[in-house]
């Protein structure tokens, strides 16, 4: 977990387009990953790799997991939300079920919205995160648009979407760095919070909040450059209609990215066991180790919805100085930037 | 939120806003200056009623403070690419910013001078102000010899022990400044209705205040009301820190950065407390002149005080003599001649015996440690160059430690002698505080890298973590020399006769010293 990868670690983010000799080298592991991932046939991997103790029968079947794996210690009541109408044929039994957990869920997050912007709250490990995954999300992200990275506001011109904004803690430097934002939540409490804190700024009050859902953004037909989800995946009912929608979301040649916490057993230790329990970072029962997904079933499911992975990288926390670094280490945390393919 | 309020008595300063670079650059500074039109932006300065006018963004920065320190962290903010595009106001009641002195070479050094570390002048070629002190007298040198009054030992070092050519560089405090000033004015124009030649790209907006700052508030939000929606009831609600300067302008920013010196006035507003305490000791800065040239620093500690000798170029050096205060005062006032007679006694055999030199004993103690040998080692000691006149008036000025106990707040932070005031024995009082500035300007860059609010707490603390631990370092270094000095005790004579000793022949031990002195970031121990 103290792992240093790279041998002169420069002050700047690791991924900072003015190292791309350090980012290779970085990214060595990681992408070793990724290529192993794309050769192998997505069957296989489902029958050699599922954990003989549980089986991720969400991503590939329509089943839904048993309601024991609910939580008992959370508020039983959901806040009633929004969702999307269930669709007709045999999805709509499947949607009834799911919806109800994602209920669920939902209620976990709304019952402190409000404590979004502090940053002593719950939400601590998340600002702290952030300027990292930022700097992972600028670099991938100059670099696939081909924006200068040297410049205040590199994502001039960029249209992106902010899947499960929460309280707006991503999408605020995205516009600060000149995005034009979509901030999309189905809390409705958090769209008020983020909406409220980003008219402080003019820079951010411009970000468009909306309590919808992914689903519905597709109905309406709507498309960005980038989307960006998260820390959601682990928390949706069904990842893989969930990777399908955000992958509707993206134009061609657009870009996805995704971060979400590993099905392992040092994930386990670290964002359960030690960030809840012990250190009581984050309120208890706020992930649940079985929904998590290993990097291999991202890409799969990615793969499925016509989207390839291309870079990941794992964030790694220095329990020292506390601070996160990016690292080849996708055993805990782990973030995945894919793309859509260009037309034609 | 806090509330942060002080009332002054204001300062009326009828200043006239002219293009302070009319006569350099711009050339249609006249015209602008005459246009009553020509208040629209610079409406903050001549708004006596206070009312907040004109421009429609608040600062980004609000440097209050445009001496060295804070004109670095300018500086350095308008050369890097993330950053050049903040919108900063220096706020500085010194005239000397808004009609820049032209530095004539035959004037005498000014007393006032520091020596730059080399990382301080990597700092600066970074910035692209090196070039302009290359201009003007600027001394580098790359021998120091130490010693003190008991004959005992003395410590010679040389750069050539860690393969570099200087230890350090010399220069006036005002050529330090204006070379930070030329190179913002070169790439900038400060007033933009005003037609100045661009000399190179100018996105860059900054605008000094010549007034003092008079209080500094940061409202409360639940101040205003929710649906009262003017700009300034916005300011309000983001939590932006309003300025108010003697002149009745006020400004809002997101980030104030207090580089206002010793008695700062941002952190007395804001409330830091401070520890510290005064040394007994008034330090004599004078610049003298010697008959032949002088191209080392030398340092000899006396039983008052250490007296130093550096080096400033063209024949003269400059003195800071450190002693009781009482001292202070004769010293100051005896005429010339005796004070001159008093240096040359204080350098050379006055208080006791030169050292011997000894280099068998040093070779056959310490050569079972191995490693290279310095250079400096074998090298005798010398006796300084006899001072032959004074060449300026003499300054006394009390000593004293500080260290603020934090440098950061939210939308706050100090940088230089604001966060750290420390004893001049090393000369390294500002080559921390430009460590600080060019520190802050990073971290700034850092923030707007991944579009963070610059005045978000959990930045400023990333600087505060990287600059405390180094200055709390480097104080006590200094602190701890200034008390071993202090004491006229015979043992500890001794002891510190084995420590000149030691430094002066363990090699690694002095090329850490040498580092460490440098501004490189180990500790002398642990090389």
């Amino acid at each position: 977990m103290l792992l240093f990868p790279l041998p002169h670690f420069p002050r700047f983010p690791i991924y900072s387009c003015s190292s791309s000799a350090t980012k290779r080298r970085g990214t060595a592991m990681a992408a070793k990953l990724l290529s192993r991932l794309r050769q192998l046939d997505t069957r296989l991997i489902s029958l050699q790799h599922q954990r003989p103790f549980f089986r991720n029968a969400r991503l590939f079947s329509g089943q839904q997991i048993p309601s024991s794996d609910s939580h008992p210690s959370l508020p039983p009541t959901p806040t009633p939300t929004p969702l999307p109408p269930p669709s007709a044929g045999s999805a709509g039994e499947k949607r009834q079920r799911t919806s109800s957990l994602k209920d669920h869920e939902l209620a976990k997050f709304a019952a402190i919205s409000d404590t979004w912007w502090d940053s002593e709250g719950p939400f601590k490990p998340l600002h702290a995160m952030n300027p990292t995954r930022l700097a992972f999300i600028r670099s991938t992200l100059c670099r696939h648009f081909s924006k200068d990275p040297n410049v205040p506001k590199p994502f001039d011109g960029l249209e992106i979407v902010d899947v499960g904004c929460g309280g707006g803690i991503l999408s605020e430097p995205l516009a600060r760095l000149g995005a034009t934002v979509t901030g999309v939540d189905a809390v409705e409490k958090n769209i008020k919070i983020a909406h409220l804190h980003a008219d402080l700024d003019p820079t951010t009050s411009t970000i468009d909040y909306v309590c919808t859902t992914a689903e519905k953004l597709v109905e309406e037909g709507r498309q960005f450059d980038a989307v960006m989800s998260l820390e959601v995946i682990e928390h949706v009912a069904d990842p893989a209609e969930f990777c399908k929608s955000l992958a509707a979301l993206t134009r061609p040649g657009g870009a996805v990215v995704i971060s979400t916490i590993n099905r392992s057993i040092r994930a386990y230790a670290a964002a359960i066991v030690a960030a809840e329990y012990i250190l009581h970072w984050l309120p208890r029962g706020t992930h649940q180790w079985s929904s998590f997904l290993t990097p291999e079933e991202l890409v799969m499911i990615l793969k499925r919805s016509s989207i390839d992975v291309e870079e990941m990288a794992g964030f790694v926390l220095n329990p020292l100085t506390g601070k996160w670094l990016l690292s080849d280490d996708v055993s805990v945390n782990f973030i995945a930037f894919a793309t859509k393919k260009a037309e034609g | 939120m806090n509330r942060l309020v002080v009332r002054r008595t204001l300062y009326s300063n009828h200043h006239q806003p002219k293009c302070p670079w009319k006569r350099g650059f711009c050339s249609g500074g006249e015209a602008a200056a005459a246009a009553p039109a020509s208040s629209a932006s610079s409406g903050q300065l001549n708004h006596k009623d206070g009312s907040f006018a004109g421009d429609d963004q608040p600062y980004d920065l609000a440097i209050v403070g445009g001496g060295m320190v804070g004109m670095a962290l300018a500086c350095s903010l308008a050369t890097k690419p993330l950053t050049k595009h903040l919108k900063v106001a220096i706020i500085d009641s010194n005239p000397a910013l808004a009609n820049k002195l032209s530095i004539k070479r035959e004037d005498p050094p000014d007393p006032r001078v520091s020596t730059v570390t080399p990382a301080t002048i990597s700092y600066f070629q970074d910035a692209g102000a090196w070039q302009y002190v290359q201009q003007h007298r600027h001394a580098f040198f790359d021998k120091m010899q130490v010693w003190d009054y008991t004959g005992l030992g003395y410590t010679t070092y040389d750069a050539r022990d860690v393969y570099k050519d200087v230890l350090g560089c010399v220069v006036e405090n005002r050529v330090l400044h204006s070379s930070l000033l030329s190179r913002i004015e070169v790439i900038m124009c400060l007033y933009p209705e005003c037609k100045c030649i661009r000399l190179q790209d100018t996105d860059v907006q900054k605008t000094i205040y010549p007034s003092r700052l008079a209080s500094m508030i940061r409202y409360p939000s639940s101040s205003v009301k929710a649906d009262d929606n003017t700009r300034e009831a916005s300011y309000i609600k983001a939590g932006l820190v309003k300025l108010e300067m003697s002149d009745g302008s006020s400004l809002y920013t997101k980030l104030v950065v207090g580089a206002d010196g010793a008695k700062s006035q941002v952190r007395n507003l804001a409330g830091f407390k401070t520890t510290g305490w005064n040394y007994s000791q008034n330090a004599i800065i004078c610049t003298v002149e010697h008959s032949v040239g002088n191209h080392t620093a030398w340092q000899r500690f006396l039983p008052g005080g250490p007296i130093a000798l550096l080096p400033i170029g063209d024949n003269f050096s400059n003195i800071v003599w450190t002693m009781s205060p009482k001292q202070a005062s004769d010293l100051t006032v005896m005429n010339e001649d005796e004070f001159v007679k008093a240096v040359n006694q204080a350098m050379d055999n006055g208080y006791g015996p030169h050292p011997k030199s000894n280099f068998s004993n040093g070779s056959n103690k310490f050569s079972f440690l191995g490693g290279n040998l310095t250079m400096s080692t074998n090298e005798s000691f010398e006796v300084p160059p006899k001072v032959v006149k004074l060449a300026s008036k003499r300054a006394a000025f009390p000593l004293s430690l500080m260290h603020a106990n934090d440098y950061v707040a939210k939308r706050i932070v100090l940088i230089g002698d604001a966060a750290h005031a420390v004893h001049p024995l090393a000369g390294q009082g500002v080559n921390l505080g430009f460590g600080d500035a060019f520190t802050l300007s990073r971290i700034i860059g850092e923030g707007v890298a991944v579009g963070t609010d610059i005045g978000e707490v959990s930045l400023l603390r990333k600087y505060e973590a990287e600059r405390k631990p180094a200055n709390i370092a480097m104080m006590a270094v200094l602190d701890g020399f200034q008390k071993i000095y202090s004491v006229d005790f015979g043992p500890l004579n001794v002891l510190r006769a084995a420590a000149f000793h030691a430094a002066n022949y363990i090699s690694p031990l002095k090329r850490g010293i040498i580092s460490y002195a440098s501004g490189e970031q180990r500790l002398p121990i642990f090389p």
